[in-house]
């Protein structure tokens, strides 16, 4: 997961101050991980290096984390981009997921487009492990049958998530 | 719903563990279980959706339908008595019977009857000698000369425009209406119109002085025993159908209340108490069938008064239903319903997953489906030639034996139907799947044609008995049409002469012939020997006699008729005669002296155009003694043009204005029994009830069939199947079985009808004709059933079906 | 925008039962021998799309060619014909005729295309053979395991030598193991009779079988090959 690209995501619906992008962050998507303020300074400064955010002010009172920052159009390119790059199949795969599906909600883009993109390169993973399996030994075929179940729970995960879209949009602009 | 759901206990494959079933009754007593269960059927039956409804709604419309005819049925001896005792009420002409002496309390009446078109008019000329004069049923006044009363019927007919002929027939004014009590159908056609100096007439046959209407009380008559065979026979012929067709509607939906029956075991109801839901389902289809049957009984009481039949009409009021009958029904009905439902169930199981059919049912067994056609055979054989010598059938032994012949049709049926469908072997697509349709489940093929089977089977054994007691009920009236069409007799008070010639004028009429009857013998009173004497000119007593030669003034006497040995011994040259003789208490004859001239020619007998073939003495008109023309009453024969339209209604307009005596007649090759006709009307308005409704019942089931099968049509239709195929293996599905059914019919009606033949001593001959046209019948009946069930099927085609989401 | 070489093409396909639309501006395309998924969620317009493809169901609006030929101007009979020679189908449930025996079933498109029973017959057994069913030829589909059936149903969407096959969740009503088995034949059999196959299915695991996938959401399609 990309702290980075999540963060630039946020700024997408407008300029925030440092304390209020980790505490939308945790709220959103770091129930059981919250961010540290370290985290989000060092990620922040990278961000600013690369010309994907600007300062938009600063305000009175001391700490890094008084800055507010604000999205460059080089910075929606990238989160664009981002979005659209389906996640390489893997176990454990939800909470990349998840993130790109409530940033697209959150940032108005179609989320639905993720979760076929991100089909399509799952499907491409499980044409490779269902072809290897046909022309396989057991353990080959037992072994890509994992992969497989794992990659199938994914997506399934993803249509369930898809058919709720409109629930989450819902409790995402709460 | 149920007290507790047990799952443990609704494990497939076994049922419910004895320790939990006691478990979940303990606290409900047996009956109150029953009687919860059957509510809960009930209830299912009505709120089970619209598709609910359907089917609750087809069940009840086919009991009611056959509740409506099992009524109908009932009410038939009442229709009988009602309309006999109407008869008997206005029972004026009676032969045989004194006239009564002319007081204030007479009336004359004459026969006015006439004929229209092959209508038979009831007509009636009643002239009241004083003011206490009876009036007929239904009329509240006598109609003055001039003047008539008619029925409704006649009213409408005359009133409609093509009557014109009838109307001038009977040119009186129409003063009133005959009431209901006066008609014995509401299709009647009668009247009664005003007569004048009708004492003068009152020696002639249509003539009579009465003192009232009730002269006669209806007779409860005996019917001839094969005729009693034969309404029997009818009887259980007619009902069997229905009943089977009753059991049939009660099955309705049968599948899919099985698929319903089995969610609820999977809730924890046990067999028995599926078996008591299903039992209260299949009562609630009944009492909506008694319901709606009550209904459509009403409805066709009403009907039935504006339908004729065949010639036959009843008042609604008429249709009454026996009470102890129609109780009968209503407690039978019902409890045939849950009887067949339990049956149907039996061999099925139903398990919470679904409905398992007990693997494979058992092959069908031949014996004692054999059993009850040769125990209905041994019922009837015992009274194997009763009927010649007038002898009594054991109605008992008649009913239950066809019964049991006729049952035996349905309990063949499926077996032929299983070892036949079992050997056939698929040919063309449409065919193939017909024929294993039927090899996987025979026995509701059967079912299904088993109504159409019993009643051709009976139909067949009816014809059979008809066509061969037809000789004794019908009698050859030895007519000859070649030579005459129709006959008009002449009353003694007009000249034949001037009605031969008004006759011969009328439009159709090719030739006419007078001819005048009376009778010659040995003494002026009570004669010992007595001929008949026949009056007309050269030309008319050659249609009655073979003449040597023939010059007016002529006489003859006719030598070489059977059984006439008087004409010989009277025909002695001088002997004195008299025409007309009188008898000791009757009406003064003329008595006209006679005597038998020197030159007297012989002449060889000759049938009549009626085929009489007439002995005594033939006297040109010429030769007749002036005092014994009061005497001759005279008969005309006529020749018609039959391709003048109504040629025999302008004929009887004519004899109608010559005198309202007069009596036309038309001549018929045979004229059958009466009673044997309205029995063989009878059948046929049954048959065609019956046939309708069965056929009804197999188009209810045939779409019923294509609707479970919706799915699979509509697969079928994906992959490219004709339509044309389709249709094809619907019909081939029906055919099939009711070929088989038909050829089994056919083998019992024949053997029944053999043996009813038998019984009643008649030579056996099989009216093969008959044979094919009830079998044509019943196949049309598929025909039809087919024909209705492809639309739907059709629109079942279409793609629709597969769409699953 | 026709790709070149496609069996079956259809462009902006509308299709409305009363006041649902089914299929809002569909496309599809399909080569030879080519395994396609359609995917999507319930009631996405998956069915009727494959329907339309195959000609039972005639779509609003929009074109169909098949083998560059325009399918809107065919008549019901010329379908139908098309389905008897050059389409199989399998579908979920509900396919077999329950009275016929397992190789009378295989053999019932060939017998509608009028040849003899013998030699139709012996054709459906060989196909059976092929996808490991034909010791059923003699049992009726209510006899034999919801696999096994639907192993007959695939012999008999292939023994007429279709060039393409509509399969409709053909392993909805069935296990993993069973299903991978129907898919396994089913695709080995259509691949190696240069068949192609439109695979409507739910299931992303017996989309795998497939080439590539297009996916239906809301009546319109979306070939993920072409997006990304």
């Amino acid at each position: 997961m990309s702290i980075g690209h999540t963060l630039l995501g946020l700024l997408e619906s407008g300029p925030r101050h440092g304390y209020d992008l980790k505490r939308a962050f945790d709220e959103k998507f770091g129930h059981d991980r919250p961010l540290h303020y370290g985290q989000v300074y060092s990620t922040m400064s990278r961000l600013l290096k690369n010309g994907l955010v600007e300062v938009d002010g600063i305000e009175a009172g001391d700490g890094p984390e008084r800055k507010r920052y604000a999205i460059t159009e080089a910075g929606v390119t990238d989160v664009q981009q981002w979005l659209a790059t389906p996640e390489k199949p893997e176990p454990y795969l939800q909470s990349a997921l998840y993130t790109k599906v409530v940033l697209a909600l959150l940032t108005h883009r179609d989320a639905s487009d993720i979760l076929d993109t991100q089909r399509s390169e799952h499907l491409r993973m499980m044409r490779i492990l269902t072809d290897r399996k046909r022309n396989g030994d057991l353990a080959d075929q037992l072994i890509c049958d994992h992969a497989l179940f794992h990659l199938e729970a994914d997506l399934r995960w993803l249509e369930l998530t898809a058919a709720r879209l409109g629930k989450l949009a819902e409790a995402v602009a709460r | 719903m149920t007290p507790r759901p047990q799952l443990t206990a609704a494990s497939p494959g076994a049922g419910p563990a004895p320790g939990a079933r006691e478990d979940s009754r303990r606290a409900v007593p047996a009956r109150v279980q029953w009687s919860r269960d059957l509510a809960m059927g009930v209830r299912f039956a009505f709120t089970g959706g619209r598709e609910g409804w359907v089917r609750v709604l087809l069940t009840g419309v086919g009991v009611g339908l056959g509740v409506a005819l099992l009524l109908l049925t009932t009410a038939v001896p009442n229709v009988m008595q009602a309309r006999s005792d109407r008869e008997y009420a206005r029972m004026d002409l009676v032969f045989g019977a004194p006239d009564k002496p002319e007081g204030d309390n007479t009336l004359l009446v004459a026969n006015a009857g006439t004929e229209f078109r092959g209508l038979d008019v009831r007509g009636r000329r009643l002239e009241p000698e004083g003011l206490r004069a009876p009036l007929p049923p239904g009329v509240s006044g006598f109609p003055a000369p001039g003047e008539m009363v008619v029925s409704p019927a006649l009213k409408e007919l005359l009133d409609s425009g093509d009557a014109a002929l009838l109307r001038e027939r009977l040119p009186y004014r129409i003063t009133g209406t005959i009431g209901e009590p006066g008609l014995i159908g509401p299709a009647e056609l009668a009247f009664y119109t005003g007569g004048e100096d009708l004492a003068a007439r009152l020696g002639d046959g249509g003539v009579r002085r009465i003192d009232t209407f009730h002269a006669q009380k209806a007779p409860a008559e005996k019917l001839d025993p094969v005729l009693l065979l034969l309404v029997l026979t009818i009887f259980v012929v007619l009902l069997m159908p229905v009943g089977v067709f009753i059991a049939a509607a009660v099955r309705f939906g049968g599948e899919r209340r099985d698929r319903r029956l089995a969610a609820l075991r999977l809730v924890g109801a046990d067999s028995r108490m599926t078996r008591r839901i299903a039992a209260g389902e299949a009562l609630a289809g009944a009492f909506l069938g008694l319901v709606l049957g009550t209904g459509f009984f009403l409805l066709g009481r009403q009907a039935a008064g504006t339908v004729e039949l065949f010639g036959f009409s009843v008042f609604p009021s008429y249709l009454d239903p026996a009470p102890v009958l129609a109780l009968l029904i209503a407690v039978a009905v019902p409890a045939g319903a849950v009887a067949v439902t339990l049956l149907a169930l039996r061999g099925v199981v139903i398990e919470p997953l679904g409905v398992v059919r007990t693997a494979r049912p058992a092959r069908r067994r031949l014996w004692w489906r054999l059993l009850l056609p040769l125990a209905g055979l041994g019922l009837l054989a015992p009274m194997i030639g009763k009927g010649g010598d007038s002898g009594n059938f054991n109605e008992y032994l008649v009913i239950g034996g066809v019964v049991l012949l006729l049952v035996g049709v349905t309990a063949l049926l499926p077996w032929v139907v299983e070892s036949v469908v079992a050997r056939l072997n698929p040919g063309p697509v449409s065919w193939q799947l017909a024929v294993r349709r039927l090899q996987l489940s025979s026995g509701t093929a059967a079912r299904m044609v088993n109504g159409i089977a019993v009643a051709v089977a009976g139909a067949i054994a009816l014809q059979m008995l008809f066509a061969g007691i037809q000789d004794d009920y019908t009698k050859s009236t030895g007519q000859d049409l070649s030579r005459a069409q129709m006959e008009v007799s002449v009353p003694k008070e007009v000249s034949s002469e001037g009605a031969r010639r008004q006759l011969a004028g009328t439009r159709g009429v090719r030739g006419a012939v007078a001819l005048a009857d009376s009778s010659i013998s040995d003494r002026r009173l009570d004669p010992v020997s007595s001929v008949g004497l026949t009056v007309g000119d050269c030309a008319a007593l050659r249609e009655v006699a073979r003449l040597p030669s023939c010059r007016e003034g002529d006489v003859f006497a006719v030598r070489g008729v059977q059984d006439d040995t008087e004409t010989p011994r009277l025909a002695e040259a001088g002997r004195k005669l008299f025409v007309d003789p009188s008898y000791q208490g009757s009406t003064k004859g003329a008595e006209a002296a006679w005597t038998v001239p020197g030159g007297i020619k012989e002449a060889a007998p000759r049938k009549d155009p009626t085929g009489w073939e007439r002995g005594g003495f033939l006297m040109t008109t010429g030769a007749l003694p002036a005092a014994a023309a009061p005497a001759l009453s005279g008969r005309v024969f006529l020749t018609l043009d039959m391709a003048v339209p109504d040629v025999h209604e302008h004929v009887r307009n004519t004899a109608a204005r010559i005198d309202p005596l007069t009596e036309p007649m038309t001549y018929t090759a045979t004229e059958r029994s009466e009673r044997y006709d309205s029995i063989r009307t009878g059948l046929f308005v049954g048959a065609a009830c019956v046939l309708a409704l069965i056929g009804a019942s197999l188009l209810v089931s045939q779409l019923e069939q294509l609707r479970e099968r919706r799915k699979l049509l509509s697969a079928l239709v994906a992959f490219g199947t004709r339509r044309r195929t389709l249709s094809l293996s619907v019909l081939w599905q029906t055919a099939i079985p009711v070929a088989l059914g038909l050829v089994l019919a056919a083998i019992v009606g024949l053997t029944l009808g053999g043996v009813l033949l038998k019984m009643t001593a008649v030579p056996v001959t099989v009216d093969w004709l008959s044979v094919l046209a009830m079998t044509g019948i019943g196949a049309a009946v598929v025909l039809v059933v087919t024909a209705l069930s492809v639309p739907p099927l059709l629109r079942l085609m279409r793609p629709d079906g597969l769409r699953t989401e | 925008m026709t790709p070149a070489g496609s069996l079956l093409v259809a462009h902006d396909l509308r299709k409305a039962y009363g006041p649902t639309h089914a299929l809002d501006g569909a496309g599809f395309s399909i080569h030879p021998g080519e395994v396609v998924a359609v995917m999507g969620p319930s009631g996405s317009g998956k069915s009727t799309l494959l329907h339309c493809l195959a000609g039972i169901v005639t779509p609003d609006s929009g074109s169909i060619m098949y083998n560059g030929r325009e399918m809107a101007t065919m008549n019901d009979s010329q379908r139908s014909a098309l389905r008897r020679s050059e389409f199989g189908f399998v579908f979920q449930f509900g396919q077999l005729v329950p009275e016929l025996t397992c190789v009378e079933n295989v053999a019932l498109p060939l017998r509608l295309n009028g040849i003899p029973r013998k030699e139709a017959e012996r054709t459906a057994l060989s196909w059976m053979e092929r996808l490991e069913v034909d010791d059923l030829g003699g049992k009726r589909p209510g006899e034999v395991s919801g696999g096994q059936g639907q192993r007959v149903a695939v012999a008999r969407s292939l023994v007429t030598g279709p060039r393409v096959l509509f399969a409709d969740e053909p392993t909805g009503a069935l296990d993993s193991l069973n299903g991978e088995r129907v898919m396994e034949l089913l695709t080995d059999a259509a691949r190696s009779a240069n068949a192609a196959v439109v695979l409507v299915t739910h299931e992303t695991r017996v989309a795998a079988y497939s080439d590539r996938e297009i996916v239906v959401r809301d009546g319109r399609s979306r070939d993920m090959e072409r997006v990304v």
